[in-house]
């Protein structure tokens, strides 16, 4: 089967940005595709261009088997998009925007009011359903926008950072959504910050950084190629850090990260732990936590691209540690 | 194989159970429909938001009661005399101010996704537009019989017939729409609503108080009148007088016809232009 979205060499220039380097990317019927990358990485220009918004300065794109620039009605009418930014409109109800959207499809005035209601429910809406949008909070005008981009029911949904703004039980929400739409068939692209939530949703990933891939595969594929498990140490006391992470450092051949008490190395064969735990007991130091865990996307996105995906998330102590040590 | 398929412009009929293809484009039926409901969504909101009809109303009113008693009786003789001149001239005035309602809508949904969310739907491109300017005629209509509600209650006297009142509503939309491009081009280029107020009052005003809405030509200094002879708010308000209260009509309605199709004509391609680059 044709994927259900695919792009190839897409270019984008703003003036002097490059927002999109030659980005090429597919996803899947019935999968969803997590684009990960760090701000301004061509996240929400990709989007844009494969949701008929941009027409791109080169490459193609398919989707649902109509090219965006040639066809893009015909794309337009099997997709839905949840933009960035919530495009609901601030004026009206919860029920306005939805059966705004609906009467523009082509739907009869109690289909539409149907059709809202339904999906008012569906988000947790309902009781907000009469008040203007204006009133609702981030995380509810959010949730207003993704029913918004599910009344046409669409058979591809672009998502762009969905969960930014949601609370967790929201997030869940909102990921259980996903799975099911994507039970029945629908394909989903999201864009994401959260290394969590591609690997919690997504069957492929697609890291992009400055415009241009730099990784695909599958969550696991991705956390293979950044060297597989983890060691994760914390010493009892929290003054001998610099003595686990120098010792660890040298038998790992790599330079540990340091998160608060924690330090944690790449543990490329499995002789590693045991080597660490006899080191660290004849030099006298007793650990709190051993753990030998897989790797998380965030470690896949720093050995990828030399940073963190979030600025700050975690081991942005690393480099002081390296100085301590020193 | 994909790429194949898209360049034969349809899927392939060897697939199973395929829908139809959706079709191309929207057709006028649906534009026409899709154009209505985003009318319907721009009024809409006046329910949540009743105060926006005094905005329409309060300050066609407050124009009408200052001109008519502060100036009227310097510049017309008598409030009278004044108000049988001015209310084609304030008519004119405050349906110009009224389509920067359009560029302010236009530009908060620019501003916000919404506008985005419109054209990733299979809707006909012009819809959001067509549509946002229809709901500006209706604001227009009720702010035109607000005027001519307080006007005759001040004392002003519709000499002409009924028909003639009917094609100076149908003058006054024809020529609003046209001007609306105006409003369109700046609603996209101000790319914030509030700025959108300022821009739009900088030119407003000049252009409709250099004219002869609210006082004769011939009291100006004579390099002020060959501007105001042509202004097309001049030509609006002698062709509004002539059909309300009598007067000369039809170079009047023709000029301010020609006006009309000279905004639309330049203003338009620029704003579809800006809009097209915009987004
Ligand atoms: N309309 C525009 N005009 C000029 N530059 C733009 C425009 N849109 C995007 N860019 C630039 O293109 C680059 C990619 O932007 P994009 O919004 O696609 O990133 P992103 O991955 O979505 O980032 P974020 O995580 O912050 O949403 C950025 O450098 C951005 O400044
Ligand atoms: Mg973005």
């Amino acid at each position: 089967m044709p994927p259900a979205i695919e792009a190839d060499g897409l270019v984008k220039r703003f003036g002097a940005t490059t927002a999109l380097a030659g980005a090429s990317l597919s996803a899947a019927e019935g999968t969803v595709l997590g684009v990960l990358g760090p701000n301004g990485a061509g996240k929400t220009t990709a989007t844009r261009v494969l949701a008929t918004l941009l027409a791109p300065d080169e490459g193609r794109a398919v989707v649902g088997g109509y090219n965006v620039i040639t066809e893009p009605h015909r794309v337009r009418s099997l997709i839905g998009l949840t933009g960035q930014y919530a495009g609901v409109d601030e004026a009206l109800t919860g029920t306005e925007n939805l059966v705004l959207i609906a009467r523009l499809l082509g739907q009869g005035r109690a289909a539409a009011k149907a059709r809202a209601a339904d999906l008012l429910g569906q988000f947790g809406l309902s009781d907000a359903a009469g008040r203007a949008a204006r009133t609702y909070s981030g995380g509810m005008r959010r949730r207003l926008d993704l029913a918004a981009s599910l009344v046409g029911r669409p058979r591809i949904l672009f998502l762009d950072e969905p969960t930014t703004g949601l609370d967790p039980a929201s997030r869940n929400e909102l990921w259980g959504m996903v799975r099911r739409l994507t039970d029945d068939g629908v394909t989903v692209l999201l864009t994401t910050q959260y290394l969590e939530e591609a690997d919690q949703l997504a069957d492929d990933i697609v890291v992009i950084d400055r415009g241009a891939v730099v990784a695909t595969g599958t969550p696991d594929d991705l956390k293979a190629r950044a060297g597989g498990a983890v060691l994760q140490m914390r010493p009892t006391d929290p003054g001998q850090v610099a003595v686990v992470t120098r010792i660890a450092g040298e038998l790992a051949g790599s330079t540990p990260t340091v998160d608060q008490d924690t330090v944690s190395v790449p543990a490329g064969d499995d002789a590693l732990m045991p080597a660490v735990v006899r080191r660290l007991d004849d030099v006298g130091v007793r650990l709190a936590e051993l753990t030998l865990r897989r790797a998380t996307l965030d470690e896949v996105f720093l050995a990828l691209t030399g940073r963190h995906a979030v600025p700050g998330s975690s081991t942005d102590s690393d480099s002081t540690t390296d100085r301590e040590l020193v | 194989m994909t790429l194949d398929r898209t360049l034969a412009g349809r899927p392939a009929a060897d697939l199973p159970a395929a829908p139809p293809p959706p079709s191309r484009r929207a057709t006028p039926a649906q534009w026409a429909s899709q154009s209505l409901t985003m009318a319907w969504r721009s009024l809409v909101q006046i329910k949540h938001n009743p105060s926006e009809l005094l905005d329409l109303s309060i300050q066609p009113i407050m124009f009408v009661l200052l001109f008519t008693f502060v100036f009227g009786g310097a510049i017309g003789g008598s409030t009278d005399a004044y108000l049988q001149f001015s209310l084609g001239g304030l008519i004119a005035q405050n349906a110009l101010f009224l389509t920067v309602y359009t560029a302010t809508g236009l530009a908060t949904d620019l501003q916000k996704g919404t506008f985005d969310r419109f054209r990733s739907l299979p809707i006909a491109r012009s819809a959001p537009l067509s549509g946002r300017i229809m709901g500006d005629v209706v604001r227009q209509l009720w702010s035109l019989v607000v005027l001519l509600a307080v006007g005759v209650a001040l004392g002003f006297r519709i000499t002409t017939s009924p028909l003639a009142v009917l094609a100076a509503f149908g003058l006054l939309v024809a020529f609003t729409v046209a001007f609306s491009w105006t409003s369109v081009l700046l609603g996209v280029l101000a790319r914030d609503p509030e700025k959108v107020q300022i821009y739009g009052f900088t030119v407003l005003f000049p252009l409709t108080f250099a004219s002869n809405a609210f006082a004769p030509t011939q009291t100006m200094p004579d390099w002020l009148q060959a501007w105001v002879s042509i202004n097309p708010v001049t030509r609006l308000a002698d062709a509004l007088r002539g059909l309300l209260v009598g007067g000369p009509v039809a170079a009047n309605v023709v000029a301010t016809l020609l006006w009309g199709v000279a905004f639309a004509a330049v203003f338009g391609p620029l704003a579809v232009w800006a809009l097209r680059t915009r987004v």
